[in-house]
């Protein structure tokens, strides 16, 4: 099991309690994202979202590692 | 030090902005200052809610003021961000450059600023009188 980050809009489709997504072992990036909109069809509604590993925005084919903090990133808005 | 960067609850200080950025080698110090806009295409905005993930936050806008010094003279420069609820003339984002000349200091204002709208980690929710919306989640 892997607590997800979740932030803005994501933080309201995923809700704060099921942020939870089942680990397989070598787990990419473009695999978690797949499973996330499967759990959470909404976030196929978004212009796009990214997985951030470790504070840093990771590629498709990052194997996800247990103990990484990953993150849910949805457009950024700041500024 | 050359950066200074902060993510912050409280009000920023547009002067005390300057202040650190200024010095006696730079001749030109440029100051981008984002304000809260009262409205979004005619809907009037009642206020703004800014998130972020503060540790990646920081982390990518030290990647924009690094490549802003490798990419142009500057001597200094700083990225302070607001985060919570602003109101309409609030000020959720100041930048300031300081170089020895204008051209590096308008340039690298301008990068760091447009990078920081597309890499960092921060999200606001507009909260209108009928409504409310993420902004640019959904296409």
């Amino acid at each position: 099991m892997m607590k997800v980050l979740t932030f803005g809009i994501v933080k309201e489709i995923l809700g704060d309690m099921s942020a939870i997504v089942l680990l397989d072992n070598g787990m990419t990036v473009a695999m978690l994202k797949t499973k996330l909109e499967e759990q959470y069809p909404r976030l196929k509604q978004l212009s796009s979202f990214m997985i951030a590993v470790n504070g840093e925005y990771a590629n498709a084919d990052t194997v996800i590692k247990q103990g990484d903090e990953v993150a849910i990133i949805p457009p950024v808005s700041g500024g | 030090m050359n950066i200074d960067l902060k993510i912050s609850s409280e009000a920023l200080v547009v002067q005390s902005c300057i202040d650190w950025a200024k010095s006696a080698e730079s001749g030109g110090v440029d100051v981008f200052i984002g304000m809260v806009r009262n409205n979004t295409k005619g809907r009037k905005v009642l206020r703004l809610e800014f998130e972020t993930y503060e540790s990646m936050a920081l982390n990518e806008m030290k990647k924009i003021a690094n490549d802003s010094m490798l990419k142009w003279p500057v001597n200094k420069i700083l990225m302070h961000h607001r985060i919570g609820v602003l109101v309409p003339g609030d000020i959720p984002v100041v930048i300031v450059v300081a170089a020895a000349h204008r051209a590096a200091a308008f340039e690298a204002c301008r990068y760091a600023i447009d990078t920081f709208k597309q890499t960092v980690p921060i999200w606001k929710k507009e909260v209108f009188e009928d409504g409310e919306q993420w902004v640019a989640a959904h296409p």
